[in-house]
C-alpha cells in the first residue's frame, strides 16, 4: 500500500493512456484503414454496378474482349506472392534472416511482374478510357488496384532494403508484419476485382 | 466479429479463404453468370459467418480488476448516475457515506439513442446530462459536501474507468431506476462493475416517479 502511494505521488504528467474502446491504437488504425479502403473500392464498385446492372451495359461491350487468361496468370502470380510474403515472415519469426530476405525479394519481383503484365495488358487491350462506360470502369477498377500494388511494392522495397541491412530479427519484425497485412489485403482486393471485372 | 487483418497470419488465412471462395465462384460462373453471382453472395455470407464464429484473441481472457488509490487522509467516492442523479435516495446515501474530508465526483453519462450515438449527434444528450448534473451538484454542495461533476462516456463502465484514471476513489456508487425501468440493470451494469473494479460498489435505487419535485 505504501509502495502504491509512493508510486502515486511520484507519477508526473498526464495519466496513463487509457483505451476506452478496448482496442489498441495499432489495431484501431488498421480498422480505420480497412474501413477507408473498403469505402474507396466500394465507390468504384458502385459505379461498376450502375454501369453494368442498372444501365445494362454489355460486359465487355462488343467488339472488345477482356484478356481473361492473362489476368488469370497475373492473379496466380499475385496470390503466389502472398505465399512468399507469408514464408518470409514465418522465417524471420524463427530467426531465419535469409528466409526473410528471399521471401521479400520474391514477393517484390512477383508484384513487379504483376504490374508490368498489367501495363502490357493495358497497351494491347485495344480500347481506352474514352471508349464508353465499360472501358472507363474497367480502367478505373483495375487502375485503382494497380495503384495499391504500386504502394505495396514501395513498402516491400523499403522492407527488402531494411531486411538486407539486418534491421529485422525474431523479436523485432513489426515493419514486416504490417507490410504483410497490407500486401495480403491488396491480394484479396485483386481477387474481388478479377472476379467482378473478368469472370462474372 | 474477428478482424481478419489483425495480424499477418490472419490476413494470410483470410486470403486462402478468399482464394477458395473465388474458385467456387469462378466454377459457378463458368456454368452460368447468375449462378456465379449467387455463389458470390453465398461465399461472402459464408466468410462473414466464419469470421463471426472465430474466437477474438484475448476476448475470453479474464481481465484483471482495475484498482484505484487515493492520497493519504482523503476519502473519495465516485458516483455514477444519470436520470436519477438528483434523487433523494442517492443524496441520502451519499450523505451517509461522507466522512470528514470526503470528495465526491459525480459522473453523469450522456445517454443518446443508437442513431444519435453513431452520427455523433450527442450535443442534446450532453446538455440534458449537464443540466441534471448541475442541479444535483448544487444540492450536494448545499448539504456541505465537497463535490464536482463531469459528463462521462455513455457506457457507465467506461465512464467509471475513465474517471478512475484521474480521480482515485475509495468507493463507487451506482444509482439506477428501479428494476424493470432501468436499462443499466438490464445490462447488468452493477454486477459487471463489481467484477471489473477492485473497489466496493454500492447500488442505490432511485424511484424518480415517487419524487415528483426532483429536478430531472
Amino acid at each position: 500500500m505504501a509502495a502504491a502511494h509512493a508510486e502515486h505521488i511520484e507519477h508526473h504528467g498526464p495519466p496513463v493512456p487509457h483505451y476506452s474502446s478496448r482496442v489498441t491504437p495499432g489495431v484501431l488504425g488498421m480498422f480505420l484503414f480497412i474501413a477507408s479502403e473498403i469505402m474507396l473500392f466500394g465507390s468504384f464498385f458502385t459505379a461498376y454496378f450502375f454501369v453494368r446492372v442498372v444501365n445494362g451495359t454489355p460486359w465487355p461491350t462488343p467488339p472488345y474482349h477482356l484478356p481473361v487468361y492473362v489476368a488469370f496468370i497475373n492473379t496466380c502470380i499475385l496470390v503466389t506472392s502472398s505465399f512468399s510474403m507469408h514464408w518470409g515472415l514465418q522465417s524471420i519469426k524463427r530467426g531465419n534472416v535469409w528466409g526473410l530476405r528471399a521471401g521479400l525479394l520474391l514477393t517484390f519481383l512477383m508484384g513487379l511482374s504483376f504490374l508490368i503484365t498489367q501495363a502490357i495488358e493495358y497497351s494491347r487491350i485495344g480500347f481506352n478510357t474514352s471508349n464508353g462506360a465499360f472501358a472507363t470502369i474497367f480502367f478505373c477498377l483495375t487502375g485503382l488496384h494497380g495503384v495499391h500494388v504500386f504502394v505495396g511494392l514501395s513498402i516491400l522495397g523499403f522492407m527488402t532494403i531494411r531486411a538486407f541491412r539486418g534491421h529485422f530479427s525474431a523479436d523485432e519484425h513489426h515493419g514486416v508484419e504490417i507490410g504483410g497485412i497490407y500486401w495480403h489485403f491488396v491480394d484479396v482486393m485483386w481477387i474481388v476485382v478479377y472476379l467482378t471485372v473478368y469472370i462474372l | 466479429m474477428r478482424n481478419p487483418l489483425r495480424s499477418e497470419d490472419e490476413a494470410f488465412r483470410f486470403l486462402i479463404a478468399s482464394v477458395v471462395a473465388a474458385l467456387v465462384i469462378a466454377g459457378a460462373a463458368y456454368v452460368n453468370t447468375w449462378l456465379g453471382v449467387a455463389a458470390a453472395v453465398l461465399a461472402v455470407a459464408g466468410i462473414l459467418w466464419w469470421l463471426k464464429q472465430e474466437p477474438v484473441p484475448g476476448a475470453a481472457d479474464v481481465q484483471p480488476k482495475i484498482a484505484s488509490e487515493t492520497p493519504p487522509g482523503v476519502h473519495r467516492v465516485l458516483v455514477v448516475a444519470n436520470e436519477t442523479v438528483g434523487g433523494a435516495a442517492l443524496l441520502s446515501t451519499l450523505e451517509q457515506l461522507a466522512q470528514a474530508k470526503t470528495e465526491l465526483l459525480v459522473i453523469a453519462p450522456a445517454l443518446a439513442s443508437p442513431v444519435r450515438h453513431w452520427t455523433s449527434d450527442v450535443d442534446g444528450a450532453r446538455a440534458d446530462a449537464e443540466r441534471r448534473l448541475e442541479a444535483s451538484v448544487a444540492r450536494l454542495e448545499a448539504s456541505g459536501l465537497e463535490v464536482r461533476g463531469e459528463i462521462g462516456d455513455e457506457d457507465p463502465l467506461v465512464a467509471i474507468e475513465d474517471a478512475l484514471r484521474t480521480f482515485g476513489a475509495d468507493a463507487i456508487v451506482i444509482s439506477t431506476h428501479p428494476e424493470g425501468r432501468s436499462n443499466w440493470l438490464k445490462q447488468n451494469v452493477v454486477d459487471r462493475a463489481r467484477e471489473r473494479f477492485a473497489l466496493p460498489v454500492t447500488h442505490v435505487v432511485v424511484d424518480i416517479a415517487a419524487e415528483p419535485n426532483q429536478p430531472v
